[in-house]
């Protein structure tokens, strides 16, 4: 209980009709108020410097309460910031994941007179998940594309007597020559594997992912 | 009680909180359209944002942790 022989009651709370709202303490044990902002006392009638650092944390009037609630939610916005960074850094990551798994490994796919002209091929590059399509478009050239469509990674088809490859799922046409899209939802151009011949055989040296 | 200890009211304190309220909700929703528009690039075969976005949502991140850091320096001079 504080002490009676001190200063007069706060005129702030010093009416009969606060006790009982706060629901803390009967108003006949307010004393002179430490802080002149500390509208509630706590049951002990101490001043909140010798309160335990929970009774700030839980506060029972309304503007302090806002207020902690407030800063609660700023400390949650700023842990979404935080993990809105890690997930920058986790598209970077991705990508030297990525990078390194891919890092070129020359590859010998087939020798160029196993494949007649206009024929076709599939093959796994570079790894065994990343399906590819070569194919002999002429005497003289092939080519060499990811089978997996850009537009949602269906499995595409060559028409060589065409000159495209399509995209069964969603009729998206790329050209047969360059891989790039020509007609439907497919924006992007094929990922381009890059070959080299050699004696006669063919090697997959590198996968080129293109943009728009 | 001293002003040096005590530089701000219960009700200053409760406007500043919110002033960077509002500011840590905007660079919250910045970080988010970064994320999502470095991912659809990223996925869309454009690698060039990656480092770029995540030094800015870095610098944001720093901005809110700081603003967080200020508030609760605010809350230890009125004890």
């Amino acid at each position: 209980m504080p002490d009676s022989s001190r200063e007069p009651l706060d005129v702030r709370i010093d009416f009969e009709e606060r006790e009982g709202l706060t629901g803390t303490t009967p108003a006949s044990i307010y004393g002179p108020l430490h802080d002149a902002e500390q509208a509630t006392l706590a049951p002990d009638g101490r001043p909140a410097e010798f309160q335990p650092a929970w009774r700030t944390d839980f506060p029972i009037d309304w503007p302090e309460d806002q207020y902690v609630e407030r800063r609660e939610f700023m400390k949650f916005m700023v842990l979404t910031s935080l993990a809105f960074t890690v997930g920058q850094f986790w598209i970077a990551a991705e990508r030297w994941w990525r990078r390194r798994d891919t890092e070129s490994e020359k590859v010998r796919l087939a020798a160029i007179g196993d494949i007649p002209v206009g024929a076709a091929r599939t093959f796994a590059y570079p790894t065994e998940e990343d399906p590819c399509l070569l194919v002999r478009t002429s005497e003289r050239s092939v080519v060499a594309y990811s089978q997996k469509c850009t537009h949602l990674s269906c499995a595409v088809i060559p028409d060589v007597a065409a000159g495209v490859i399509r995209c069964p799922c969603h009729e998206g046409i790329f050209d047969l020559a360059t891989g790039r899209p020509m007609a439907g939802p497919p924006r992007r151009p094929l990922a381009l594997v890059t070959l080299e011949i050699r004696d006669s055989e063919i090697f997959a040296t590198g996968i080129e992912t293109r943009n728009v | 009680m001293s002003v040096v200890n005590r530089p701000f009211t219960r009700g200053q304190r409760t406007t500043i909180v919110n002033g960077m309220l509002a500011f840590v909700i905007v660079l919250v929703i910045l970080q988010l359209w970064l994320l999502t528009a470095t991912m659809s690039a990223y996925l869309g075969g454009d690698v060039s944002a990656i480092w770029p976005a995540a030094a800015v949502s870095v610098a944001c991140l720093l901005l809110n942790a700081g603003l967080l850091r200020y508030l609760y320096r605010i809350e230890r001079t009125r004890r």
